[in-house]
């Protein structure tokens, strides 16, 4: 079992089957096991992966993940389409975005649906509003977060005094998020297409 | 046309967002519920829970759910793949050239250098669901719930999950009281 899921490539017949059942089991495991959204699974990834599949190495592994955070854009998705992809092509890319996002959002649908047809009734409606400082609690977290991995990475004095100038741009200014970090990208962007120009 | 909207809705975010989908929870926010109207914060916070409360990646729940209300079937299809597809394909064709500059200053700062963004429209985020709750619970209620959940979520590590359904159960059980 092990040493068939090293086979790359294209699979093809009764092996082609296998591979696209294995690819379909190993994120299907990560997305049912996985809380926290996409970055906090990665260590189920790895585990699957690396580890009980050995599609890959450790190092590729590492790479794949870099490569994914300089991406925009869900990391869960992009880690299992590109995956998929190098284990059985475009079949398999399929297969492995059909199992880490279906199933979750199935169960969305149907628990939000059932909380929708009884809201008018009073005691619903406070389950609900309860809930919403509870949210605020979570974003409050993943705010401190991103902002110690800001901290972090450009250090802090840095990263106070942009956290300050952005909070000017986005909610007194009012300037959509899209217009800043599209000019981010501009900015950082620039100076690197010229030097590659005159290389 | 509703498909159109929702593809945008969902693509502006999956494009934009570094830091993977928790960094689009509040681009979804201001697309779904500033610029679409489709929800209201109260409604955009329940999904929110009910998705933090589930496995699997946030954005995808989020985008299959929002988009299965706007348009059905079709439309929770068009909003997964306007979340995943982009990215991805960019992924996939810009594998090689990537490779090369994986390294490269300029790539890795645009993730830095995006980050304090994000933390300034999750912390606006924060600020908004706190006032909502202040506005339909009152401000004894919210300063509580907040204590009692930072408190349950971040000193006892306990599971997001059983912290939203504390939290259902408490809302019911005012009702009554």
């Amino acid at each position: 079992m092990v040493s068939e899921g090293k086979t790359r490539g294209k699979g093809s017949g009764v092996s082609g089957l296998k591979t696209n059942a294995d690819i379909f089991a190993a994120f299907f495991r990560i997305g049912i096991l996985g809380f926290g959204g996409g970055p906090s699974s990665i260590p189920l990834f790895h585990r699957e992966a690396v580890k009980k599949y050995k599609w890959m190495t450790d190092d590729e592994f590492g790479d794949t993940l870099a490569l994914g955070n300089t991406m925009p854009g869900p990391i869960a998705t992009k880690m299992a389409g590109y995956i998929g992809y190098r284990v059985n092509g475009i079949t398999g890319s399929l297969v492995a975005l059909l199992a880490s996002v279906v199933p979750t959002v199935l169960l969305m649908i149907l628990l939000l649906g059932m909380l929708q047809q009884f809201k008018d009734l009073e005691w619903v409606n406070n389950m609900s509003a309860a809930v919403v400082p509870v949210v605020g609690v979570m974003l409050a977290v993943m705010t401190w977060d991103f902002l110690k991995k800001s901290g972090e990475s450009l250090g802090w004095k840095r990263a106070v005094v942009l956290t300050i100038v952005f909070a000017i741009l986005l909610e007194v200014l009012h300037i959509h998020p899209a217009v800043l970090i599209i000019g981010i990208l501009v900015i950082v962007l620039l100076p690197f297409k010229k030097r590659g120009g005159t290389t | 046309m509703i498909y159109w909207s929702i593809f945008l809705a969902f693509f502006i975010p999956g494009i934009l967002g570094y830091g993977g989908g928790p960094a689009s929870i509040p681009l979804v926010e201001k697309e779904v519920v500033d610029r679409y109207g489709w929800m209201s914060t109260q409604e955009f916070g329940e999904v929110l829970a009910l998705g933090n409360a589930l496995p699997g990646p946030i954005a995808t729940k989020m985008a299959g759910y929002i988009g299965y209300m706007e348009g059905g079937v079709l439309g929770s299809i068009v909003a997964l793949f306007a979340s995943i597809a982009p990215s991805l394909l960019l992924m996939l064709i810009l594998m090689a050239t990537l490779m090369k500059y994986k390294n490269s200053m300029q790539v890795k700062n645009i993730t830095k250098l995006i980050r304090p963004v994000i933390a300034v429209l999750l912390g606006a985020m924060t600020l908004q669901f706190f006032l909502t709750s202040t506005e339909t619970s009152g401000s004894i209620q919210t300063i509580v719930l907040i204590a009692v959940s930072y408190w349950l979520l971040e000193i006892r590590k306990l599971h997001p999950a059983f912290v939203i359904i504390l939290a259902l159960c408490y809302g019911a059980f005012t009702t009554f009281i």
